[in-house]
């Protein structure tokens, strides 16, 4: 079948299958389980609003549980298990030798390197942009074009990217702007800035920086105009310059908006896995957890190992795992 | 803030300037690969996109024909005479200056003519054409003519026609373009209904257990879904769908869910609770009240989720390459063949630039429309 006509049979399905689905449970549990007549009206009525929720989210706990909750049991085991030997019990042997090797310890060390660098970089360039943008009247255009590279895929950046840290030989005029630059500048020869270690992360954390500092600075710039007016009148009525504004009076007040953008930003991070896919593959010690992780999982056939890396990224997602779910508890009291 | 302090001052053009500053950083990057994607492999190769605003200057070698070649030499009263066009009917603009070694490449002006020594003269004219002449007949190999060609800004849309629609390496665009689209609309559409209920019991139904699954929705949302890849392509496997379509819209729509009845849910919480039990005083069932009220009010909410799905379909690597493409590559997206041509044809900008161009331009339209909508659902949603 052509796939553009299986497609609509999927949404004719889909979406036919949803709405037939809530529409004739619901017609069942009225009219024929618990009916709304006879002697036993109030009772029915109660018994019926008591499993009526649980029509309303089962397909939704049914996906959840499939595709997200088992998973992590899943692998969990997965990584306690050795394939080859036909999914025998192997304790951590395979965390194990994940340590000993010296691409996890590197991608390890990359990954922090991200962590502190992205969602740093990211909230104080958002913070920046949101401050400058909500002074000037064309600011709106100017957030909108800072924000555009949230619509752009992680692949597509990279290409934007790479060709911004093109490298031509000596002789030869340079087409990335990045080595143009650098040798307008006085640099000695064109640098091939993807293959210098440490520098190299360095430039793929740019593209992230560049995606993810327009999404900062929208949800910053919401706070900032939330800050209410007088604080920052009687700030300046007191002698302070705008800096001292910015800093002591602004940022204090915003400060919880900060750590959710911040740790937003950081699970992003430790999901990237595209940009370094697309841009260098993890050569030259660029290499990332996730990344590391779908190469031992499906280049290596490593399920083992795989699913062991897989388990550290969800083990460095459970500190914002947690506090996010006490944060949405306190909010629901 | 400037209404307050009197002092519109000195600060106010620096904060023009570093906006102006921060906007051409952010978007050269882009612009780059836009300008890259209308110009020919050789005037990218050539020149940096940042000047293909500005007339270019080209240098081209050219070998005339062999003397030896049967007919290369025409008499001309008493000269032997080779003559032809170094642009050989492609012209590349007008030349400047040309010359006859590669440590002289400007050595004459165009139109000038060359003595060459032993008799033999060459004149190179503005528009490629020249003319050897020489009083004895000339042997050996074609005489080297080396051009500067300056060459107005001249843009194509080659590239396009090329990666849409020339089947083989770096065509078939619109192939995996179509695949893409066909991935993304179920995808989308999908998970919004399936949300849109269990949001609405979570908001607004009375039930044992509702903050732990509303807990559980929040907790969902950051799991990688790294963890889902191998456990849910041995579940596809399993039950007999492998990789595919439906694998990939299942794939999509588990784990679009948790953003999608959080951002729901709490906008749902939101709506006004007397229409809501007026509508249940007047005897409407929850399906009703669902369907009729909940459903058209929570319009800016659907919007928001659904291009937020849409976006992260259309731009996803990873459940595709895991969940969707199989080894025949017939139902590969377009970010896989970005992938691909990156390391196939890392040098061919051409091809690149225009690729990457196509499969970011859906998003950037979604985006520049639906902008309100984008903000809208990150201010509520701010968690994934």
């Amino acid at each position: 079948m052509h796939p553009a006509l299986q497609g609509l049979l999927t949404i004719f399905i889909g979406v036919g299958g949803c709405v037939g689905y809530f529409y004739f449970s619901n017609q069942f549990l009225d009219k024929v389980l618990f009916p709304a007549s006879g002697p036993n009206i109030g009772r029915n009525i109660n018994r019926a609003n008591i499993i009526r929720p649980w029509l309303f989210l089962a397909p939704a706990i049914l996906a959840l549980g499939l595709y997200l909750a088992y998973p992590v049991v899943a692998t969990f085991w997965l990584s306690v298990t050795d394939r080859d030997q036909g999914g025998a019990f192997v304790g951590f042997a395979n965390y194990a030798q994940m340590l000993s090797e010296p691409k996890f310890i590197e991608a390890l060390r990359n990954n922090m390197l991200w962590l502190i660098i992205v969602p740093a970089a990211s909230t104080g360039f958002g913070l920046l942009a949101a401050q400058l943008t909500d002074r000037i009247k064309w600011g709106a255009i100017a957030k909108s074009l800072i924000f555009m590279p949230m619509a752009i895929s992680f692949v597509g950046a990279g290409v934007i990217w790479k060709l911004v840290y093109e490298t031509r030989p000596v002789d030869v005029e340079q087409i990335g702007i990045l080595n143009a630059v650098y040798l307008g500048l006085g640099g000695a020869e064109p640098q091939t800035w993807l293959t210098i270690p440490l520098w190299n992360s360095i430039f793929l954390m740019i593209v992230l920086i560049w995606i993810q500092t327009g999404f900062a600075m929208v949800i910053l710039s919401a706070a900032l105009r939330g800050i209410p007016e007088e604080t920052i009148e009687a700030a300046i009525v007191d002698g302070a310059n705008p800096f001292q504004v910015f800093f002591k009076i602004k940022v204090p007040q915003i400060a919880g908006t900060i750590v959710v953008v911040w740790t937003t930003i950081t699970i992003v991070v430790l999901k990237v896995f595209d940009i370094v896919f697309a841009m260098t593959n993890g050569q030259w010690e660029t290499q990332v957890l996730a990344n590391y992780m779908y190469d031992k999982m499906f280049r290596a056939g490593d399920w083992g190992v795989g699913s062991a890396a897989a388990m550290v990224i969800m083990l460095l997602v459970t500190p914002i795992l947690v506090w996010n779910v006490y944060n949405a508890r306190k909010e629901m009291r | 803030m400037d209404n307050i302090a009197g002092s519109k001052s000195s600060l106010t053009w620096v904060v023009h300037i570093s906006v102006v500053l921060l906007v051409a950083l952010w978007l050269f990057p882009t612009i780059g690969l836009l300008v890259s994607s209308f110009r020919t492999s050789d005037q990218i190769a050539s020149s940096g996109w940042w000047k293909a605003m500005f007339p270019s200057e080209q240098n081209q070698t050219f070998r005339a024909t062999d003397p030896d070649d049967d007919g290369a030499q025409s008499r001309d009263g008493e000269l032997f005479v080779i003559e032809g066009n170094v642009f050989e009917g492609s012209p590349a603009g007008e030349i400047s200056v040309w010359g006859t070694s590669s440590r002289e490449i400007s050595a004459y002006q165009a139109g000038k003519t060359a003595d060459l020594g032993d008799g033999e003269m060459l004149t190179v004219q503005v528009n490629g054409d020249f003319r050897l002449t020489a009083t004895t007949e000339m042997s050996g190999r074609g005489q080297r003519i080396f051009t500067t060609a300056v060459s107005p800004p001249d843009f194509t849309t080659q590239n396009y026609k090329d990666v849409l629609f020339t089947e083989g390496s770096g065509g078939g665009m619109a192939k995996a373009f179509f695949n893409t689209l066909t991935v993304t609309i179920p995808a989308t559409i999908i998970p919004i209904l399936i949300a849109a209920f269990a949001a609405y019991a979570l908001a607004w139904m009375d039930f044992p257990g509702r903050a732990l699954l509303v807990a559980a929705v929040v907790a969902l949302l950051v799991v990688p879904l790294q963890l889902a890849l191998i456990p849910l392509l041995k579940f596809h496997n399993d039950i007999g769908i492998g990789k595919g379509y439906l694998g990939a819209w299942m794939a999509h729509t588990g784990f679009g869910l948790p953003l999608a009845i959080y951002l729901l849910r709490n906008y749902m919480v939101g709506l006004p609770r007397d229409i809501i039990e007026n509508a249940r005083v007047d005897g409407a069932s929850d399906f009703q009240i669902f369907v009729k009220i909940i459903l058209p009010l929570s319009f800016p909410a659907l919007a928001s989720f659904a291009i937020f799905q849409f976006l992260w379909t259309w731009n996803d690597l990873l459940v595709a390459l895991v969940f969707l493409i199989d080894s025949s590559g017939e139902t590969t997206v377009m970010t896989k063949q970005i992938v691909e041509l990156l390391g196939t044809r890392g040098g061919n900008w051409e091809i690149l630039a225009t690729a990457a161009f196509i499969s970011i331009s859906v998003p950037l339209l979604v985006f520049f429309m639906m902008q309100k909508y984008l903000v809208r659902g990150l201010l509520a949603g701010s968690v994934k």
